[in-house]
C-alpha cells in the first residue's frame, strides 16, 4: 500500500482562531452596552444621544456579532481544523478556504457599518440587506463546495459523526436562509420581504429557530464530537447513541419554527404541530448532552486538572438546561407567561454563553497549545476565565430570569372589572430596573473572562512556534478499498460521488418549484 | 396560507435529501461498525506527531554530528 505525504493546512484555523476571538470580544461588548441602556436609559439620553448608538439600532448589531460572527468564525475554525485531521487529507482548495475566510470576514464589516446606520430589513436574525444576503449565500455555497469537494478526496472511508452534523449544517442553513432572505429590493439600501402578514411571520420563524438548530446546535455538537473525545482521550461514550441522536435532531429539528407564533392568528394545527415537534425534541438533544457527558465517566479527575474540560462540562451542562427549558417553553400554558419577556432573553443566554461560549473557549484552549506546539502560557489564568466566566453565566442569569416572571406575572394580574392591574406597561420596566443592573454585571464579568483568554491566548502564541503546514501521511482510500474488494472500486466511488450530485440537482429544483409557486400567486 | 404548502414541500425535500444521505450511509455500511471510529480519531495526528519528532529529532542529531565533525577539523 502507497503511503501519500501531504499537510495539514493550520493557518487557516489559525485564522478563524483569531476573528473568533476579535468579534467575540466585539460583540459582548456591543451586549454589555445595549444591557447598560435597558438599566441606565438616563445616562444614555443626557450624554450619548447618538442615534447609531440607541438600542434598537445596536441590538441587532449584537445578535449579528455573536452568532455569525462570534460562533460562525468558531464554527469554521473546528471545522477547518478536525475535518482536515478526521479525513486524512488537506483541505481541497486552499484558495476556497481563504475566500471563505475573508469574504465571511467582509460580510461582517458590512453588518457592523449597516445596522448602526439603521440599514435593515427588521427581520430578527436576518437583519442585513438583500446584497448581503447574497453574499452570505456565496461565501456559505463556497464553504460547501470546498468541505464537500474534501469528502470526495478523503484518504479515510468512514465519516465520523462529526462531519455528519458538519454536512446537515450545511445543507438546511443555505436552504433556510435562502428562503427567508427572498426579498424585493426598493433601492441599494432597502428590501421588502417577499412574504406578508402572518405568512412572513411563519417564514421567519422557521428560520429564526432553525438559526438556532442548524446555527448554535448542530455544528457544535459536531465540534463537541471531536474535541471532547480528543481533550479527553477517551472515545465517546457510545458512538452508536450519537449517530442515532444525529438523525432524529435533523427529522425533528426543522418543524419546530411555529412554537415561536402561540396564540397568533397562525391555523392553529401548525403552532400545535410546532409544540409538539418541540417537545419530542428533548429526546435527541437530551441524548447529545448525555453522551458528551458520559463520554468524561471515569475520567473525572481529569476534568479537575484540564481546563478545556472544565469548559466543556459547564457547555454540555448548558445544553442540557437551555434544551430542557426549551420545550417547556414551547408548552402554549408555560408560553402565555413567557411571551416578550425577558425569560426568553435568560433562556438563549444559557445557550450562548454557556453552550456556545464556554465550548469555543474550550476549544481555544485545547487548538492554541496544540498549533503553536507549546504549553498554554497561564495554566492558572485559564483556571480563572473558567471560575469567572461560570461566575458571569450565573450574574446574568438568575436576575434576568427573575425579570422574566416578574414581568410575566405583572402582566397577567387583573382587577376585578378585567382591567389590567398594571396598565401601563412602564410599571414593569421600573419593577425590573433592579435586575437590569445585576444582569449588565454579569455580562461586564463575562466579558472580562473573555478578554483574558485573549492575552493569554496571545502569549502563547507568542511564546511557540506556528507550524503553517503540519506534516502527515496516510494510504490513499483507493489503496484502502482495492485491498478490501478489488471489484467492488468502482461501483464504491460511483455512490461516494451521487449524493453530491443529488443534492445540487435537488437544491435547484426545490427552487424552481418555489418560484413557480410564487409567480403564481 | 399558500406559505404552508411551500415550507411543506421545501421541508419534506430536505428530509429526503438526508434520508437518501442516510440509506446511502446505510448501505455502504457507514454505519456498521459503531465502536472503532470512535477510538480510531484518538489516534490520528498523535502518531504522524511522533514521526515528525522523531524525523526532526534525526535532523537534530545530523546536524550534531556534523557540528561535531566541524570542530575536530
Amino acid at each position: 500500500m502507497e503511503i501519500q505525504k501531504f499537510s495539514y493546512d493550520n493557518k487557516i484555523v489559525k485564522y478563524f482562531a483569531y476573528a473568533t476571538i476579535i468579534w467575540g470580544i466585539i460583540g459582548m461588548l456591543v451586549g454589555l452596552t445595549i444591557a447598560l441602556q435597558l438599566a441606565f436609559p438616563e445616562f444614555f439620553n443626557d450624554y450619548l444621544p447618538l442615534s447609531w448608538l440607541s438600542f434598537g439600532r445596536i441590538r441587532p448589531l449584537h445578535t449579528n456579532a455573536v452568532i455569525f460572527a462570534f460562533v460562525g468564525n468558531g464554527i469554521f475554525t473546528g471545522v477547518y481544523y478536525s475535518l482536515q485531521r478526521l479525513l486524512k487529507t488537506r483541505m481541497w482548495s486552499d484558495k476556497l478556504s481563504y475566500i471563505n475566510f475573508w469574504g465571511w470576514q467582509f460580510i461582517i464589516v458590512c453588518a457592523v457599518i449597516t445596522l448602526p446606520l439603521g440599514i435593515s430589513t427588521s427581520k430578527e436574525y436576518a437583519e442585513l440587506e438583500w446584497w448581503i444576503d447574497i453574499m452570505i449565500a456565496g461565501i456559505w455555497v463556497v464553504w460547501g463546495w470546498n468541505m464537500f469537494a474534501t469528502i470526495l478526496n478523503r484518504r479515510v472511508k468512514h465519516l465520523y459523526v462529526a462531519i455528519w452534523f458538519y454536512i446537515g449544517t450545511f445543507v438546511a442553513v443555505a436552504m433556510l436562509h435562502i428562503f427567508n432572505s427572498f426579498e424585493i429590493p426598493v433601492s441599494f439600501l432597502k428590501s421588502y420581504s417577499w412574504y406578508a402578514g402572518v405568512q412572513d411571520a411563519l417564514v421567519q420563524w422557521w428560520y429564526g429557530h432553525n438559526a438556532v438548530a442548524f446555527f448554535l446546535t448542530t455544528p457544535y455538537l459536531g465540534l463537541m464530537y471531536y474535541f471532547v473525545p480528543k481533550a479527553a482521550n477517551r472515545p465517546v461514550y457510545s458512538y452508536r447513541l450519537s449517530i442515532i441522536h444525529f438523525w432524529a435532531l435533523i427529522f425533528m429539528y426543522i418543524w419546530a419554527g411555529p412554537h415561536h407564533l402561540l396564540y397568533s392568528s397562525l391555523p392553529d394545527w401548525a403552532q400545535s404541530l410546532g409544540v409538539i415537534f418541540s417537545v419530542m425534541l428533548i429526546a435527541p438533544s437530551w441524548g447529545g448532552m448525555l453522551n458528551g457527558l458520559l463520554t468524561l465517566r471515569g475520567a473525572w479527575d481529569r476534568v479537575r486538572d484540564d481546563v478545556t474540560l472544565k469548559f466543556m462540562v459547564v457547555a454540555l451542562t448548558g445544553y442540557g438546561m437551555s434544551t430542557f427549558e426549551g420545550p417547556l417553553l414551547s408548552l402554549k400554558n408555560v408560553n402565555v407567561i413567557s411571551h416578550f419577556t425577558d425569560w426568553t432573553v435568560a433562556h438563549v443566554h444559557v445557550g450562548g454563553l454557556a453552550w456556545n461560549g464556554m465550548l469555543t473557549f474550550g476549544m481555544l484552549y485545547w487548538l492554541f497549545p496544540k498549533m503553536f506546539r507549546t504549553k498554554l502560557y497561564s495554566k492558572k489564568m485559564a483556571n480563572q476565565h473558567f471560575w469567572i466566566a461560570t461566575l458571569g453565566i450565573i450574574l446574568y442569569v438568575i436576575p434576568i430570569y427573575i425579570a422574566g416572571f416578574v414581568q410575566g406575572l405583572m402582566w397577567q394580574e387583573f382587577n376585578p372589572d378585567g382591567t389590567l392591574v398594571h396598565g401601563e406597561f412602564i410599571k414593569t420596566v421600573e419593577a425590573i430596573k433592579p435586575f437590569y443592573v445585576f444582569r449588565s454585571i454579569g455580562g461586564l464579568v463575562y466579558l472580562i473572562g473573555a478578554v483574558m483568554m485573549f492575552y493569554n491566548l496571545f502569549k502563547t502564541a507568542k511564546q511557540g512556534s506556528f507550524e503553517a503546514d503540519e506534516p502527515a501521511e496516510a494510504p490513499a482510500l483507493s489503496a484502502v478499498l482495492a485491498q478490501h474488494a478489488n471489484e467492488k472500486e468502482d461501483w464504491h466511488k460511483r455512490l461516494e460521488r451521487k449524493p453530491v450530485k443529488f443534492l445540487i440537482w435537488s437544491i435547484i429544483a426545490v427552487e424552481l418549484v418555489v418560484w413557480l409557486k410564487l409567480s403564481q400567486q | 396560507m399558500g406559505i404552508i404548502y411551500i415550507m411543506l414541500i421545501v421541508s419534506l425535500i430536505i428530509a429526503i435529501i438526508f434520508l437518501i444521505g442516510f440509506l446511502w450511509a446505510t448501505k455502504t455500511g457507514q454505519f456498521d461498525d459503531d465502536y472503532t471510529p470512535s477510538v480510531r480519531i484518538l489516534f490520528e495526528d498523535e502518531s504522524v506527531e511522533q514521526k515528525t519528532e522523531t524525523e526532526k529529532e534525526k535532523k537534530e542529531k545530523q546536524q550534531n554530528q556534523t557540528e561535531h565533525g566541524n570542530s575536530k577539523v
